[in-house]
Parts: structure tokens; C-alpha cells; sequence
């Protein structure tokens, strides 16, 4: 195990835990918001889908726990590079400006992630810690996106992730060493396609959540 | 199209020796032709400063003409100046204008220590060279040309990666200060050949190791880099490198 801990202590090997533990969470995502889109089929759809769900649960258990295990290597391991970084470059630049690579996005990397850090803690707040049944469940959801401050709060998120996610995508390939001319620019485009899934799929429930109930 | 005479005002990196505290000075270059290069107009501005018995502006050049790897400053927050694929000095006074400011500064990153004004010291991308960017040969008689078939596309594609000069623009420009792209460069070019085949491994392991050691960032994929090298190197040399790591610690 020695030669593991000291391959993932390299620049790379920690370049190779975000990407694989936000492969794991890009993966996540799609399955929660397919899961989520029943919402739109109304209440008892939602509400079987909770039930086939929650029938899973030694699944669901493993999973959660796996993703708990992946939150903590991606957090942690982003603020270590976040960190190292910065210590990089003791003495900034007067002036310094973008030659065209970054994007948005991409300078956003660790705010982002602390963002959606804060966000994921709410949202298991909010849906995760409460009575587990199916009906308590959707009533915890209708009630708690019928207010307009947690409408905004999980509007906004929503865009954060999807930010998040249009850099992070094609940036996970990169860094696993997928990246050929071929194959790149399909890669970013699937990125891009992905972010605006994700913005869709979560961003509208909250705006339709009213004619749900 | 014949030269213009342009007026600028400057903004300077003055720093006298390493340990001394540095701050940007301001100097005006006038009557500069458009034809001159980056470099040219610096050498007329220290002429006049060394006529007013002032301390010339410390800058590092050599062949001057794109291919040593020696130049290189951040010019009004550009690594080499705004022109794509080109070092400073091959950059041209004409893609300025009469009465612009430009603010000049040295390399920043915390490997590259400055050694006085724009002069910073470069020697830990030796270190990274010394540390794999190698191949070891017993040197006999010399083999011939067509001993050791290789594919045209092969050599392409090292040549490209071979381009690199090392002249730390995408460290420079590099919101991480990681030296990826060098390495990357380095990494590729022999990896792809079969003389730099056996140590391939080896390499990507000691280099990678090494940039952490000197104190260089961690790359973040802001493609930075591969927007600013004078030599056009590609990110998708960063990809390789990150392909070699894992085949080299994983098998
Ligand atoms: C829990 C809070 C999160 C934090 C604090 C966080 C932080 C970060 C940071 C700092 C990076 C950049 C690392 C670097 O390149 O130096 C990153 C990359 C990434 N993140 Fe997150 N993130 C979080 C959640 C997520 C989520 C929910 C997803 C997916 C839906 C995700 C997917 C990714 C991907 C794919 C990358 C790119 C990996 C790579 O470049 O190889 N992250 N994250
Ligand atoms: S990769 Fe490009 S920018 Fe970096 S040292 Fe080589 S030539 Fe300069
Ligand atoms: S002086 Fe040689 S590359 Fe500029």
C-alpha cells in the first residue's frame, strides 16, 4: 500500500483523485436528476419512485457511503491543491491577464466546490435527515421549495454545479490522459451538454414545484 | 510599410539584487521606430538611462531570434506580450501604439527567484531536465540513419513536443505556476521514440516528483499554458504526461 499512498501524494496522483472521484460525482448526478425527473410526472409518480428507491436500501446504503468516502478525497484533496498553489506563486503579478484558456469556469474551480460543499450540507438537511418515508419526503420537498428564499438558494446552486461540472468534465479526461484531437472537442461538448442538463433538470423544480403539489 | 515613431510610457519590474525589495518604476521610451523589436526598444531605453548615469533595466536575451528560449517577461499581463506564438523578442513594436502604457515584470513563480530586475533565475527547470528529461546513451560508433525505424507521424509528433525552448512562459502564465507543460513536452518527446523508450518509465516518475520538490503548482487544467507558449506546444502533451504517470506507477 506504500507505493499507492506515495503515487497519490504526487502532483498528478492528486490531480487523478478529483478526477476520479468527480467522474464518481458527474455519474451521481445524472442518476439523481433521472431519479428527480419524476417530479415533473407529479406526486404519485415521485412518490413511487421513492418507494422503488428506498426498496433498494442496502444499495442505497453502499452508495451513500461510498459517495460520503468520495466527498471527503475530493474535498480534501481540492483543498490541498488549492493550498499548494497558492503557495506557488509567493509574489503576484501587477498586472496579469487571461491569454485565452481559462474560463470562468475553470477560475472558479474552489470557490465553486466550497459553494456546493455548503449547498450539499442544506440539501441533506433539508431532505436527507428527516422521516424517510415516501410521503413525508415529498412533503419536506414541496414545502421547503413552495419558499421563496430556498427557491433561490436552490436555484442559484443549481448554476453553481453546472459551472462546476462545464469545466470539471472535459478537465476529468484531461487529466486521466483522454484527450486527442479526435475525441476532445465531442468530450467538451458533451461537458457543456451535461452542465445544461443538470441547470434544467434541478434548476426547474423549484419553479414548477407549485403546480406539482 | 514603412516605420512609424512611437511614444510609450513604461512601467518596470526595478529590483537591484535578489534580496532587495523591488517595485515598478516608470520610464518613458520615446522616438521608437515600429520596426524594432521588444527588445530594441528596452536596449534604446537603457542606452539613455546609461547617458543620465542611471543603473541599466537587467533583461535576458541571447539568439534574439525565437529559437534560445533565453527572453521572456510578463508584458501588460501576458507572458511574451499579447501575440500568440511569440517570444518577447520576436515580438514587434508595431502591435503597440502611440502612448501606450505597457507594464514589463518578470517571471512569478516561487521556483524562479528574480536575480535582479527582469532577470529571474531559471535553473530549476535544469533540475526538472536533470531529473529524467534525458536519455542515456554508451556512446559508440554512430548507428546508421535508418537503423531504427520510426513512423513519420511518430516523429512528428515528438518533433512538435521537442519545439519547447524552455523558457518558463507557461509557468509564467499559468495561474498555478506548474511547469506541466514543460514536463509534458519533455515527457512526450521521448517517450515517443524508441531511444527514450527504456527509461520512459522512470522519467515520468523522477520528473513528476521533482516538480513538487522545486516548489511548482499543481495543474488545473486552465489550458493557460498552451495559449501562451511561444512554441505552440499543445495541453494535449500535459494528457500524455498524465498517461505515462499512470502507466509507470500503475504497472
Ligand atoms: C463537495 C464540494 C466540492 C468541492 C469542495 C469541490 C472542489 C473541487 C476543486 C477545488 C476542483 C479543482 C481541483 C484542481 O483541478 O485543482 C474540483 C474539480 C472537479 N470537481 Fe469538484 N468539488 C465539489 C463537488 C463536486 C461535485 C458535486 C461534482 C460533480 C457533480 C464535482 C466534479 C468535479 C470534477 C469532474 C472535477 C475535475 C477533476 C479534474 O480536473 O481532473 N465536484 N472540485
Ligand atoms: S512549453 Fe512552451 S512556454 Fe513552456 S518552456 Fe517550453 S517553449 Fe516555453
Ligand atoms: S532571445 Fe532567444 S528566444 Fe528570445
Amino acid at each position: 500500500m506504500n507505493w499507492f499512498i506515495d503515487t497519490i501524494s504526487t502532483s498528478i496522483g492528486k490531480k487523478l483523485l478529483m478526477a476520479v472521484t468527480g467522474l464518481g460525482f458527474c455519474m451521481f448526478l445524472l442518476i439523481h436528476m433521472i431519479g428527480n425527473l419524476t417530479l415533473y410526472g407529479g406526486k404519485d409518480l415521485f412518490m413511487a419512485y421513492v418507494e422503488h428507491l428506498h426498496a433498494l436500501s442496502p444499495l442505497i446504503l453502499a452508495a451513500e457511503i461510498g459517495l460520503v468516502f468520495f466527498a471527503c478525497v475530493h474535498v480534501a484533496t481540492g483543498l490541498i491543491l488549492f493550498l499548494e498553489n497558492r503557495r506557488a506563486r509567493p509574489v503576484g503579478y501587477a498586472v496579469k491577464k487571461n491569454a485565452g484558456g481559462r474560463t470562468f469556469g475553470s477560475a472558479t474551480m474552489p470557490y465553486t466546490g466550497f459553494i456546493i460543499l455548503c449547498f450539499l450540507i442544506l440539501h441533506l438537511i433539508n431532505f436527507r435527515f428527516i422521516e424517510q418515508t415516501p410521503d413525508a419526503i415529498f412533503q419536506a420537498v414541496s414545502g421547503t421549495l413552495s419558499d421563496v428564499s430556498f427557491k433561490i438558494i436552490y436555484i442559484a446552486a443549481v448554476f453553481v454545479v453546472a459551472l462546476h461540472v462545464r469545466h470539471g468534465f472535459w478537465s476529468l479526461f484531461q487529466t486521466l490522459g483522454a484527450n486527442h484531437l479526435k475525441y476532445m472537442p465531442m468530450i467538451q461538448a458533451i461537458g457543456i451538454a451535461f452542465a445544461l442538463l443538470a441547470l434544467a433538470g434541478f434548476g426547474l423544480i423549484p419553479i414548477v414545484i407549485g403546480f406539482i403539489a | 510599410m514603412s516605420a512609424k515613431r512611437i511614444n510609450l510610457t513604461l512601467k518596470v519590474w526595478r529590483q537591484s539584487a535578489g534580496e532587495i525589495i523591488g517595485s515598478l518604476k516608470t520610464y518613458s521610451a520615446s522616438d521608437i521606430s515600429t520596426d524594432m523589436s521588444f527588445l530594441e526598444m528596452l536596449d534604446v531605453v537603457n542606452e539613455n538611462l546609461i547617458k543620465n548615469g542611471e543603473d541599466p533595466i537587467a533583461f535576458d536575451h541571447d539568439c534574439r531570434e525565437g529559437i534560445c528560449g533565453m527572453c521572456g517577461s510578463v508584458v501588460n499581463g501576458r507572458a511574451h506580450g499579447h501575440e500568440s506564438n511569440t517570444t518577447l523578442c520576436q515580438l514587434h513594436m508595431r502591435h503597440f501604439s502611440d502612448g501606450d502604457t505597457i507594464v514589463i515584470e518578470p517571471w512569478r513563480a516561487k521556483p524562479f527567484k528574480v536575480i535582479k530586475d527582469l532577470v529571474v533565475d531559471r535553473s530549476a527547470l535544469d533540475e526538472l531536465i536533470q531529473a529524467g528529461g534525458f536519455i542515456s546513451v554508451n556512446a559508440g560508433g554512430a548507428p546508421d540513419a535508418n537503423a531504427i525505424p520510426i513512423a513519420r507521424e511518430t516523429a512528428e509528433a515528438a518533433f512538435n513536443a521537442a519545439a519547447c525552448i524552455g523558457c518558463g512562459a507557461c509557468i509564467a502564465a499559468c495561474p498555478n505556476a506548474s511547469a506541466m507543460l514543460f514536463v509534458g513536452a519533455k515527457v512526450s518527446h521521448l517517450s515517443l521514440l524508441p531511444q527514450g523508450k527504456p527509461e520512459a518509465k522512470k522519467r515520468a516518475r523522477q520528473m513528476v516528483r521533482k516538480m513538487k520538490e522545486l516548489g511548482f503548482g499543481n495543474c488545473s487544467n486552465e489550458a493557460e499554458c498552451e495559449a501562451e507558449c511561444p512554441k505552440g506546444i499543445s495541453i494535449r502533451e500535459i494528457a500524455r504526461l498524465n498517461r505515462e504517470f499512470i502507466k509507470a506507477e500503475f504497472s
